[in-house]
């Protein structure tokens, strides 16, 4: 046996730790950047932006603007369903794009894909985790725009208990409840777009490629979505229940849609990952 | 020295190794053998399919046909057994820029999932420690030079034990100072009884390394051995300095050897005599030529004292005598072909 260092005394004993020490690898690369950090400012930077708008104009007249939008100066937990509300056709999708366009090409591009797989990362383990750390992504932005938009909310307007869409009214802590199962609804929303961006990152070596490709996709999804015409294959769309979280503003929560959300998700993810899987385990990688 | 590993005679084994890439052979039909315990090094003009070679050997391209045993063990089946025990600086280094260095040794090391993460962190320090970068650890790896970048990556080979290492054109961007230095790590690592597979195309670099060589050119292997015998596979010639170059010519035609009459004077012609000497190159092979009518085929080592005996009989100033062996330079152009139009 080659002793070229003294790290161990004997025969190695050769114990193989799971995909644990490199998802939190991947966590620590993924909230290390500067990019990401970036995205998640700008994403809060959205419910600011309409709390600020909405305490300098006037009152908002009822009906118009984005939903809920009236409703801010008298409770400021709406500033986060607003803003949520805002950011789901292309914000949200966007920065999820960015990462989850990313993963593999962004490593392939920089060249540290074939140091990864040499270390030996494992093929199966690095997508694993690196869908994992994707996945985290589109848990921590829809937070992230909800928390601020409360926060803000907050801060320039009364808060006070809640009235819900079935008439009934709630306390401010339930309130904020719902707003977290918004953002967990928003979260499950966005799980499909990263398996297909998965998928697209495994094609390339070409990390922006990949990105816009996965941006582009949800706007399709979404212009697909409008057209009456297509009505067969509306369900069948990823986009198609993002914004219907309505349904947890309702007392008690009624939780068909988030039941119909999650199962088409889970759907695009088999399936995309399944390609990406099938893509990636045989890739040469020659970048 | 042991030889690590349960097949101590191969650490590397290839059988017909073939990569194609649509229509052209990247890798054609190679026979690598990379003896346990060598520094082998792994020539060939850029191009050549020396890099496609090392990704199908590390399981980064699968291979179009042929077989490989690396450490003993089936590639690319066994490569999450074998990898662990293989350090690699693959077509350069490639890091995160807005990592730290021993942050992106970390990351490296967490990729493996052999690597005991208590022992991390005075891995990365020894890592960076054996290639001089402890200055360097906590800057980012933007703000690294070409050379400390080409460091890191050798330290990132060095993360753990390793039974060999495959490094490929290591000394890519160093200067002097950092060539020396990588040549010295290279032969500690040897000297601690790891193999060590060293591609380049810097023949001076594997020449002062190296105990085995094997040369690429177009996609196939075209010479593989011990230095030494590379070399043997030429030949020794002698090199005459005189004043006197057209008699020696002809005293050297006269023995048969196939005279070249170098009129610059040659490398190493240097001193009190350059402005008149002329150099005078011949293979020391008496060669048949058709007027002495002799056999064909008959060539014949001749001795170098026969020649310089012959050389004063006929009254040639010889100012200097010498014989060389084969260079593996002249080795490899004989090879490969010379210049930029090297064989595609």
């Amino acid at each position: 046996m080659s002793s070229n260092g003294s790290f161990t005394g004997g025969p190695p004993v050769r114990r193989r730790s799971l995909a644990g020490g490199l998802l939190a690898s991947e966590l620590g690369v993924l909230f290390r950047r500067r990019r990401t950090w970036a995205m998640l400012c700008a994403l809060a930077a959205i419910p600011v932006l309409i709390a600020v708008a909405v305490r300098v104009s006037s009152a908002v007249p009822a009906g118009r603007g984005p939903a809920f939008l009236d409703r801010i100066s008298q409770n400021g937990l709406f500033v986060g369903v607003t803003a949520m509300v805002v950011s789901v056709p292309l914000f949200l999708p966007l920065t999820v794009g960015v990462v989850a366009g990313d993963t593999i090409a962004g490593e392939a591009g920089q060249g540290t894909l074939r140091y990864l797989l040499v270390a030996p990362a494992g093929r199966l383990r690095l997508l694993l985790v690196k869908y994992g750390g994707a996945a985290l992504f589109v848990v921590v932005a829809p937070l992230v725009v909800a928390l601020t938009g409360a926060g803000i909310g907050a801060a320039l307007f009364p808060v006070g208990p809640v009235t819900l869409l079935s008439g009934d009214t709630i306390g401010t802590a339930e309130a904020m409840v719902r707003l977290l199962l918004i953002a967990a609804y928003l979260a499950v929303s966005l799980l499909g777009l990263s398996a297909i961006g998965l998928f697209i990152s495994t094609l390339t070596d070409v990390p922006v490629g990949a990105m816009a490709a996965t941006v582009v996709l949800s706007v399709v999804s979404q212009v697909l979505d409008a057209l009456p015409q297509l009505d067969w294959l509306h369900p069948w769309l990823f986009s198609h229940y993002w914004l219907d979280f309505g349904d947890l503003l309702r007392q008690p929560v009624s939780w068909d849609s988030f039941a119909v959300n999650a199962v088409l998700q889970g759907g695009y993810i088999a399936v995309f990952g399944a390609l990406a899987y099938g893509r990636f385990i045989t890739k040469d990688v020659l970048s | 020295m042991s030889g690590p590993g349960p097949r101590a005679g191969l650490s590397i084994e290839t059988k017909g190794l073939t990569k194609r890439f649509g229509h052209q052979l990247a890798v054609d039909g190679v026979d690598l053998a990379v003896p346990t315990g060598a520094v082998f090094g792994f020539l060939g003009p850029n191009g050549s399919g020396k890099t496609t070679t090392i990704r199908l050997l590390l399981g980064l391209a699968a291979a179009s046909g042929g077989s490989i045993r690396v450490l003993g063990e089936e590639m690319p089946r066994k490569l999450k057994d074998v990898l662990p025990r293989v350090g690699a600086l693959v077509e350069g280094p490639a890091f995160y820029p807005f990592l730290s260095g021993a942050a992106n040794l970390r990351r490296m090391d967490a990729a493996d999932p052999y690597a005991s993460a208590a022992t991390r962190r005075a891995r990365v320090q020894s890592a960076l420690e054996r290639v001089g970068l402890t200055h360097a650890a906590d800057k980012k790896v933007r703000a690294y030079s070409l050379g400390m970048k080409q460091r890191l990556g050798i330290a990132n080979a060095l993360l753990a034990q390793r039974e060999l290492l495959v490094l490929d054109e290591p000394t890519n961007g160093l200067d002097p100072q950092g060539t020396r230095e990588v040549r010295s790590l290279v032969r500690s690592l040897a000297a601690d009884g790891a193999t060590v597979f060293v591609s380049s195309h810097l023949l001076a670099e594997v020449e002062q390394i190296c105990t085995h060589a094997a040369i690429m050119s177009a996609g196939r292997l075209v010479a593989q051995g011990t230095l030494a015998e590379l070399r043997g596979a030429g030949q020794a010639r002698i090199r005459v300095l005189t004043p006197d170059p057209g008699t020696a010519a002809q005293v050297l035609a006269g023995l048969g050897l196939a005279v070249i009459l170098s009129p610059d004077g040659g490398p190493g012609a240097g001193g009190a005599h350059s402005g008149t000497d002329a150099v005078l190159f011949a293979p020391l092979l008496s060669v048949p030529s058709s007027t002495a009518n002799r056999n064909a085929g008959a060539e014949k080592p001749v001795e170098p004292e026969a020649v310089v005996a012959a050389l004063v009989a006929a009254g040639v100033r010889v100012r200097g005598f010498a014989t060389e062996q084969v260079s593996l330079e002249d080795r490899f152009v004989a090879l490969t072909g010379e210049g930029f139009d090297v064989v595609q």
